[in-house]
């Protein structure tokens, strides 16, 4: 008897912080698609009456949408293929290779973890005026593809794997680039996963660097002229489908993701979170 | 470790057929090449910005030309004692973003640590079937645009919102949530009778403390600031409970059957059994908690801009306000590494915490 009233008790946490912590997409997903009128009255309704999809071609007619997707796109691409790419080089590199001022490489990505992102505004700020690429792509993409946390779980990864395969390819005469391209990193995939995925998102999200680095609409991103279109133009209390119809669609691609991949999400968390 | 040492003692004996130097040309080359991009990133972006930034906090640089030419004008140490010795503006606002940030602070780092252990303690039971799907439910919000999470809570909170709604429900006129810079503290001096909100106590209006009067520094966080107190706490929960569900899981089963065994309740295992095995992880999540939420930013700039009534400003945003909005790029800097030093003793005390852990 105690037992069942325990797992009784269980279920009904369980549900009631599942309805917390998802309700409000819910909400979200149905007032997208509620009229303006409709969703004011009626704010904790799942069901849009008259069901309405108005707000969706708002979106797209009168804002400028399609090119945030755009460069969100170009952004999350190029900064995740080069995250992926020099962080496992140089994880690889400091985990296994022998070279002069390695110990002082590593003392100096540890140091650059520990400086807090939002200290970095108006440094970044300074060096890309300073560079000339304030306001620019490369001004956009560049910073963000430097990433010591990422050569960090790396350099873990490659730490916790066996050195005999690569060994036997090395005495078997082939170089370090051909070990490294043709043994290593195949091995290392589960790592390169997880490193893809916390990139994707992170670059997918990233909202601070953009109010730094550009200021030319034509350059924002889906975080930039989502926060530009809450806290702007169209003024506070009003358009509530439009906006969160807007902020649906910046959700649906990480959500699919997480969806797929949710244990490399989990594995990202934690190691992310230990580098201390 | 074994591993290593092990790696460092047989691969000369395996690998170098003609002395040490042959190979490690090559290698150190290698090594070099597959470091540097990385590596110069992040002297570029990070390190280097620093220092600029360094130089900039000693200048009154206000956006024109190059603060490295010798044109913006070198102020010394003036933007730093602005903030702490002279009596104006910018130490009044500083202090006030300080002490919203404290509040925050206070608020956010044990609910959501609760909270994360509560979600985790309930998730870990292995009799509940549906424990995944709950745990991704819980998590996903953390994975989420913090941006577009932001404009959600917008609307949940908004006059004519969803929470309204809910307390409609109970009979119960919610605020004008985004509005309302009384501070909470205040609201329940004010309820139990003990002080006038329009007519506050002059003992504690009329004296005060770097620019604000003790009045003001009680204040409590404002309601608009609860709102993102809610917010944050709600999306970092998840990340937290995985890590407590990490070292739940390490926690020997044999262990807990004995306790059950010797007839332990609930509480006490709990107490005796699972509670020692997280606190390092306790440790962890509090000392994480309290770094990050120095550094609020994201949802202040969509949600509420510092508003109302400055109530909702902390000093990562007044950073970014007074160098990026009033063009006093000196004035930002020195914000923003006084915030740094804030970080980094709590970073500094985390580490002392975690070497006591490990030895």
């Amino acid at each position: 008897m105690r037992r069942l009233t325990g797992t009784f008790l269980g279920y009904a946490i369980l549900v009631f912080f599942g309805l917390v912590f998802l309700y409000p997409f819910f909400i979200q997903i149905a007032s997208a698609f509620k009229t303006q009128a409709d969703a004011a009255a009626h704010p904790l309704s799942l069901v849009p009456h008259p069901f309405d999809t108005s707000s969706f071609q708002r979106i797209f007619d009168s804002t400028d949408f399609p090119r945030w997707v755009g460069n969100s796109v170009l952004v999350t691409v190029l900064v995740t293929a080069g995250r992926v790419f020099f962080d496992s080089l140089a994880g690889y590199a400091l985990a296994r290779l022998r070279f002069p001022g390695r110990g002082g490489v590593f003392a100096t990505v540890l140091a650059v973890m520990a400086v807090p992102g939002v200290v970095l505004f108006i440094p970044k700020f300074l060096v890309l005026n300073q560079l000339g690429i304030y306001d620019s792509y490369a001004g956009l993409i560049l910073p963000l593809i430097a990433d010591a946390t990422g050569v960090f779980i790396m350099k873990q990864f490659f730490e916790s794997v066996p050195p005999d395969v690569e060994e036997a390819a090395r005495v078997d005469g082939a170089g370090v680039v051909r070990t490294y391209w043709s043994v290593v990193l195949p091995m290392a995939r589960p790592a390169l996963i997880t490193l893809t995925i916390l990139a994707f998102q992170g670059s997918w999200n990233e909202f601070p660097h953009t109010v730094v680095a550009v200021q030319s609409p034509e350059l924002f991103t889906l975080p930039r002229g989502l926060a530009d279109l809450v806290s702007g133009s169209l003024g506070k209390g009003t358009q509530y489908p439009l906006k969160l119809g807007a902020a649906l669609l910046a959700t649906i691609p990480v959500a699919v993701l997480f969806v797929i991949f949710q244990r490399y999400f989990v594995r990202g968390a934690n190691e992310g979170a230990t580098k201390g | 470790m074994t591993l290593l040492r092990e790696r460092g003692t047989r691969r000369p004996d395996v690998v170098v057929p003609r002395g040490r130097g042959s190979i490690r040309g090559p290698e150190a080359r290698a090594g070099w090449l597959f470091v540097a991009p990385a590596a110069v990133l992040l002297a570029l972006f990070v390190l280097l910005p620093v220092l600029m930034a360094l130089w900039v906090s000693l200048t009154s640089w206000n956006g024109q030309g190059s603060p490295f030419t010798g044109r913006a004008p070198f102020v010394g140490v003036d933007n730093y004692t602005k903030l702490f010795t002279e009596d104006g503006l910018a130490r009044q606002d500083f202090f006030t973003s300080v002490r919203n940030n404290l509040y925050y602070v206070v608020l956010v780092v044990p609910l959501q640590t609760v909270l994360a252990l509560c979600l985790a303690l309930v998730a870990n039971q292995r009799l509940l079937k549906g424990r995944t799907f709950f745990r991704a439910a819980f998590y996903f919000p953390s994975v989420t645009s913090s941006v577009a999470i932001s404009v959600v809570f917008l609307f949940l909170f908004a006059n004519s919102g969803t929470v309204n709604a809910v307390l409609g429900l109970f009979g119960i006129d919610g605020p004008l949530w985004f509005s309302d810079s009384r501070g909470l503290v205040h609201l329940v001096l004010d309820g139990v009778g003990l002080v006038n909100l329009d007519a506050p106590p002059a003992a504690l209006a009329d004296h005060g403390v770097f620019g604000l009067s003790w009045w003001d520094w009680i204040s409590g966080p404002s309601v608009a600031m609860c709102t993102i107190i809610t917010l944050v706490v709600w999306t970092t929960s998840g990340t937290f409970m995985l890590m407590f569900l990490a070292a739940l899981q390490d926690v020997p089963v044999a262990l807990e059957e004995a306790s059950l065994i010797d007839g332990a309740n609930r509480w006490q295992r709990f107490r005796a059994v699972t509670l020692p095995h997280l606190r390092p992880v306790l440790f962890l999540v509090l000392t994480l908690g309290l770094i990050s939420t120095w550094q609020v930013f994201d949802q202040i700039y969509v949600m509420s801009q510092g508003d109302p009534a400055k109530t909702t400003l902390t000093p990562a945003y007044l950073s970014y306000r007074t160098a990026f909005r009033s063009f006093d790029y000196g004035s930002g800097a020195a914000i923003s590494f006084v915030l740094f030093s804030i970080i980094v003793v709590l970073t500094a005390v985390q580490r002392w915490l975690l070497r006591e852990r490990r030895g």
